[in-house]
């Protein structure tokens, strides 16, 4: 370790070598580390701050469980047996999310690989442009855009109504397609970077190879393409699964008025609540179950973990 | 190891029953007025070639002379602009690369890095539909024909390069082609391996006996290894023949002196009687035979050409024809030859070749020296343009 720090002192001097040890101590002490050590704490602790601030501190300020057992279970006096609301909406976020992200990695890996071995020059620039432009607009401004799309009166209804395909108009706002389009919509880019990063720098005499050697293009993509693209394509749907599941603008101005997205009820314990170390239990269960998801599926796709690096 | 020198030495396997099962049908390849335009540039002009069932046939050019872009045109990758490609007689317009009796084995091999050499070898069956078992079979025989016998399980880039060199050929025979297209496969590889795998391939390809199409710069490659040659320029085919016939009798001042050591003297033809040349040099008069299919008079610019070893040193008074004074800028000893490295006109140089016979004089730099060209083996060509150095 020593010996380390020594070299790497002696490869990049003094001055970036100081700089690049603060900026990535702040960047993962400061920054990641810190405050979700502080948030997990929380979640193990009684809501002292509400019930009797002076007891912080005191030798009743003990660990408990009791937020997690609440997002199990419910209130003591909850006559079901385990908590229905929150569990469902956890359990429908997470299979949303999910199905975001298997929707995305479709509409986007064709997409990606368009642009790595099809497209050329003038047509790349122009296609890159044409996917990074819209997302100069503001997350707020695009999903209020996004109700006058797929509201009752909406654009769409309105078209589909007067093509006569609809006779009467549907609220895909109530019915969460404008939340889906939506989520799915917001992170596409997070899924045709690291796709197009790993597609392009597959040799493009493995494909020919693999033509030539009698194959249909879509055996092409599973033996050759896609192999080759898997830490692209599973750092994509990571990112784009994690983000839609800890999304909250959009279900808030885009979810249907009787379908809760988890965030949401996690931002009403520490909001409207006031019960940070329940709301911080909640958080911290959806990260929990998010990660063990996502290593389930790299272990599942035999993805190393530090191959989405590269 | 003894198997892979078993392998190897052609009089123990030619009988030998593993690879009889790997004859395999060759086919004619037929080239009709190939011409292949990129917007402006025109890669390849108006080739026009049969390569015949069985051969082992070379494409011959330095870089950007169209050889590639042929090899693509007839694997099915680039469809020319003007002619046709007949595989076998059949006419290969708008048949996909997929679709081709011929396999392609690229520069770098474009082996699968994900798969095992196994997997590698048997890619094309798997495309087929043969079952994993009899895939395995038909690799592990593969395996053995390119001597690499047990090796189907490793990674590929747990291999040498030599060895993924013989995984790229097992896996292109394993879709049974009846042509093998090669692009300078062996171009990555060290000397030793290559003259080594030049040997290999010539086995592999009488083996097989499918066609072999190869692609090269490497004029010694084509030459070991080709049934006939074809030498490019500038996407022109400037001359099909046999090796030897290339060498000895080229067709253009270009394959005079891309093919192997030559050295040229330009001038005017001043005399022609029959098959023989005088053409009037800086050097004083120079006769040389005419080549074959090449018509010269007098008046008309030429280029001498005289390899290195179609030139001796004159002992004091014996010969006055055809004889150049020249000063020694160095010598070179290659083992079975001395090199003698000569002033030229204008700057030039002039090489000439002793076989090294255990006498050899050796002569002191700037020290005067009369050579003299054998005229029978000194070919008179129409003025062109030269092969870069």
């Amino acid at each position: 370790m020593k010996k380390w720090f020594n070299n790497f002192f002696l490869r990049n001097g003094l001055v970036l070598s100081l700089y690049m040890l603060l900026v990535s101590f702040i960047w993962i002490i400061v920054m990641f580390v810190l405050p979700q050590i502080f948030m997990f704490d929380f979640s193990f602790r009684f809501n002292w701050t509400q019930i009797d601030p002076s007891k912080i501190g005191g030798p009743e300020d003990v660990y408990t469980l009791q937020h997690y057992k609440f997002l199990l279970f419910g209130s003591p006096n909850n006559p079901d047996p385990f908590n229905i609301v929150d569990v469902s909406v956890f359990a429908h976020t997470i299979l949303t999310a999910v199905f975001v992200t298997f929707f995305d990695l479709l509409l986007c890996y064709p997409v990606a690989y368009y642009l790595a071995h099809v497209a050329k020059g003038g047509v790349t620039r122009l296609m890159m442009l044409s996917l990074v432009v819209p997302f100069w607009i503001n997350e707020l401004l695009r999903a209020f855009a996004f109700r006058i799309l797929f509201g009752e009166e909406g654009s769409i209804n309105n078209i589909l109504v007067f093509l006569g395909i609809l006779s009467q108009p549907i609220d895909f706002v109530r019915e969460n397609v404008a939340l889906y389009t939506g989520l799915g919509y917001a992170y596409i880019l997070l899924m045709i970077f690291p796709i197009y990063n790993a597609v392009e720098s597959l040799d493009r005499n493995q494909i020919e190879a693999a033509r030539d050697l009698g194959s249909p293009w879509w055996r092409i993509h599973l033996r050759v393409v896609i192999p080759f693209a898997k830490p692209g394509i599973t750092s994509g749907c990571t990112m784009v699964f994690m983000l839609s599941a800890g999304a909250l603008a959009l279900p808030q101005i885009i979810g249907g008025p009787s379908s809760l997205w988890f965030t949401q009820i996690i931002y009403q314990w520490f909001n409207t609540g006031s019960n940070w170390p329940r709301g911080s239990a909640y958080a911290v269960s959806l990260l929990v179950i998010c990660v063990i998801l996502v290593l389930m599926i790299m272990k599942i796709f035999k993805v190393k973990f530090g191959e989405i690096g590269r | 190891m003894f198997a892979y020198f078993k392998q190897i030495n052609p009089t123990l396997n030619i009988q030998d029953q593993t690879f009889k099962t790997y004859k395999r049908m060759s086919a004619d390849v037929t080239l009709e007025n190939i011409t292949v335009k990129f917007d402006e540039f025109t890669a390849v002009k108006d080739a026009d070639i049969t390569i015949k069932g069985g051969e082992f046939f070379s494409f011959l050019g330095p870089s950007g002379c169209g050889k590639t872009t042929l090899l693509r045109t007839i694997s099915g990758f680039q469809e020319p602009s003007e002619g046709s490609v007949y595989i076998g007689g059949t006419d290969m317009a708008g048949i996909g690369p997929n679709k081709r009796p011929t396999a392609l084995i690229f520069q770098n091999l474009a082996l699968f890095p994900l798969m095992s050499v196994c997997e590698n070898i048997a890619f094309s069956l798997e495309v087929k539909g043969v079952s994993k078992k009899e895939r395995r079979r038909r690799a592990d025989k593969l395996l053995e024909l390119v001597a690499l016998p047990g090796q189907g399980d490793k990674m590929v880039n747990e291999l040498s390069g030599g060895q993924r060199q013989r995984v790229a050929v097992a896996r292109a025979l394993a879709a049974e082609p009846e042509v093998l297209l090669l692009d300078e496969p062996l171009s990555a590889l060290d000397l030793r391996l290559r003259q080594h795998m030049r040997t290999e391939l010539r086995e592999i390809q009488k083996r097989a006996g499918i066609t072999f199409i190869y692609i090269t710069h490497d004029q010694g490659e084509a030459l070991t290894m080709s049934d006939r040659v074809a030498v490019m320029r500038e996407g022109f085919i400037e001359q099909v023949g046999e090796g030897t016939k290339v060498y000895d009798n080229p067709a253009t001042a270009f394959v005079a002196s891309f093919v192997g050591e030559n050295n040229a003297f330009q001038g005017n033809v001043s005399e022609v009687k029959s098959r023989k040349v005088i053409v009037t040099t800086d050097y004083g008069n120079l006769e040389a035979s005419l080549a074959d299919d090449v018509k010269l008079s007098v008046g008309d610019k030429a280029i001498v050409f005289a390899r290195p070893e179609a030139m001796t040193i004159v002992k004091r008074g014996n010969a006055i024809k055809n004889v150049i004074n020249s000063r020694v800028v160095y010598q070179e000893f290659e083992g079975n030859f001395w090199h003698l490295i000569l002033d030229g006109k204008n700057g030039a140089k002039i090489k000439m070749s002793q076989i090294n016979d255990g006498s050899t004089h050796v002569f002191e730099e700037r020290s005067e020296l009369k050579v003299q060209i054998d005229p029978k083996l000194a070919v008179a060509l129409p003025f062109g343009p030269l092969a870069a150095e």
